[in-house]
């Protein structure tokens, strides 16, 4: 049983420079394929830094690496792109937008 | 033989900066300065080779793709046209004009970034300013759910941290800098004050902050994880300071509340005028996302998500907006132009793109042009085509072409489009 935490995605330096390399370029996927975490959040559940985890959302779910990073305890980054997608609920409650920040989502070591 | 040529814009993000100087050689860039490490890319990585439009999966000239594109759009019921942020206002133009002859639906890019900041403006108003008098004038500035060192490299150097000013000789010296976000980033790493609130609370943040302008009290030990004795530091530094700016971004609009945290920000700084000079500018991402904004709302009175289905305009996020018009599987075709939603868009919309003839016209490779029925591999502004981008404080800026190459524009093939579809 994974733990429930919540997801933001976002744009990193990396997922900018990988995407003009294009989005099937190594640089891309390394920069878009990963999971930031909170270090104390990845001891709890038994994540190590670089290892491959699964995220769940009501949306969908995705294999990512996780890596440490400054996070607040309960709170995971995806850097934006296709991957963090899989895991965004289409659902815009009227507004047009999706919660790219704020869902629950829970991981666990895949 | 090379050439250099100065003022040439960058049309990566918001900022547009058109300082940089490029080194020409025939229609090749043989070197970039003055781009930051996100933006020289779309320099570095400018393909010169003219590529034929593609028809499921086949080369094609460019007046076969563009009667199969007509064919498509007579065809269907209800399409959408949608991307437009990274693309020039002459071709946004055209594109509002190809939907209210199609009767079709139009949104940009920004429906999923700063579509509810556009609400909020609606609801509230926005007391603005432009980035030349940040530079010269602002000495607070509050990064509120951005960061500019990721998103937007040059911001800090050009508009609002270090440059030196008319009123702003000192540069950082004479700049007070606060960063709220949910997490620490690059950009708070050069605040002199971070606050850090809990994920989805800006809006009782924000309320607590009008509160606590206005002199009442807030009994709260801490609201949305930030002590109120901090919120009472910043209030003072608000009311105190010369002439302050907001920048603001998808942290507001992407979280719980989205148009309503937005909304409490713009008041907030309405209010803040009472006392001093204040400004919010939204931190645009795209290149000319601000300038498709524009070109809407001065065109069907609104800035996204606009139907023409009835022949006139009309206004529906939720409704027209893209995420739920393909979520809901509602667009029986697509026009994508300078986009690429396929790897933007949350799965469940994107996916519905595979599954109805699409359209693109974009001058890069891109997840969408490897599910469009037709594609149109085009000019890029900015590099081989000549246009207009609007900078996130909707200064225009003129995208010059640096050498000729045979492609088409997007405004010339929406042209012709126009004129082929019936
Ligand atoms: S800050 Fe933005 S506009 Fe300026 S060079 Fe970098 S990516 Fe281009």
């Amino acid at each position: 049983m994974g733990g429930r935490l919540t997801l933001i995605t976002g744009r990193t330096r990396e997922q900018a420079i990988g995407m003009h390399k294009g989005k099937a370029s190594k640089e891309y996927r390394c920069a878009t394929e990963l999971v930031e975490m909170n270090p104390d959040d990845m001891t709890r559940l038994r994540i190590q830094d670089g290892g491959l985890v699964r995220l769940h959302t009501v949306a969908g779910e995705v294999e990512l690496i996780a890596k440490a990073g400054s996070l607040p305890p309960g709170l995971v980054f995806v850097p934006m792109g296709a991957s963090a997608n899989m895991l965004v609920e289409a659902e815009t409650h009227g507004t047009g937008m999706p919660s790219f920040k704020g869902s629950e989502v829970t991981v666990e070591p895949a | 033989m090379t050439t250099m040529v100065e003022h040439i814009a960058c049309t990566f993000c918001g900022c547009v900066c058109d300082d940089i100087v490029v080194e020409v050689e025939g229609s090749r860039i043989a070197g970039v300065r003055g781009a930051c490490v996100v933006g020289r890319g779309v320099l570095d990585e400018y393909d010169p080779e003219v590529r034929r439009p593609v028809v499921a999966g086949r080369e094609v000239d460019w007046e076969q793709a563009v009667g199969a594109a007509a064919a498509i759009l007579n065809e269907a019921d209800s399409p959408l046209i949608y991307g437009l942020s990274s693309t020039a206002i002459e071709a946004q133009r055209k594109a509002v004009k190809l939907a209210d002859r199609l009767g079709a639906i139009i949104d940009t890019t920004s429906s999923v970034c700063h579509g509810p900041t556009g609400l909020a403006m609606q609801a509230v108003g926005e007391a603005t300013c432009t980035l030349g008098e940040v530079r010269d004038r602002a000495d607070l500035i509050v990064f509120w759910g951005c960061n500019p060192a990721a998103s937007h490299p040059r911001h800090f150097g050009r508009f609002s941290l270090t440059p030196a000013g008319a009123l702003t000789p000192n540069g950082r010296a004479d700049r007070t800098v606060v960063v709220v976000d949910v997490r620490p980033t690059g950009s708070s790493k050069q605040a002199d004050h971070f606050l850090q609130v809990n994920a989805g609370a800006d809006f009782e943040v924000l309320t607590a902050l009008r509160y606590l302008a206005r002199g009442e009290d807030v009994e709260a030990a801490a609201i949305g994880g930030i002590p109120v004795s901090q919120l009472r530091d910043l209030v003072r530094t608000m009311k105190a300071c010369r002439y302050g700016v907001v920048f603001m971004g998808m942290g507001l609009t992407m979280s719980r509340g989205r148009h309503l945290n937005v909304g409490e920000l713009f008041s907030l700084v309405a209010e803040l005028n009472t006392y001093t000079r204040f400004s919010v500018i939204p931190m645009r991402g795209h290149g000319n996302v601000a300038g498709a904004d524009q070109v809407l709302t001065w065109s069907s009175g609104y800035p996204f998500a606009v139907s023409f289905a009835r022949g006139y305009p009309q206004f529906g996020p939720g409704e027209f907006s893209a995420v739920d018009v393909l979520a809901r599987g509602e667009a029986d075709a697509a026009l994508i132009v300078a986009s690429d939603p396929v790897a933007h868009l949350p799965r469940a919309a994107a996916e519905h793109l595979e599954h109805i003839p699409t359209i693109l016209l974009d001058p890069t490779p891109s997840l969408t042009a490897s599910i469009a029925q037709v594609v149109f591999p085009t000019a890029s502004y900015g590099l081989d085509a000549a246009g207009t981008a609007y900078r996130m404080d909707n200064v225009p800026i003129p995208l010059h072409r640096l050498f000729a190459s045979g492609r088409p524009t997007d405004e010339e093939i929406l042209d012709r489009i126009i004129e082929a579809v019936t």
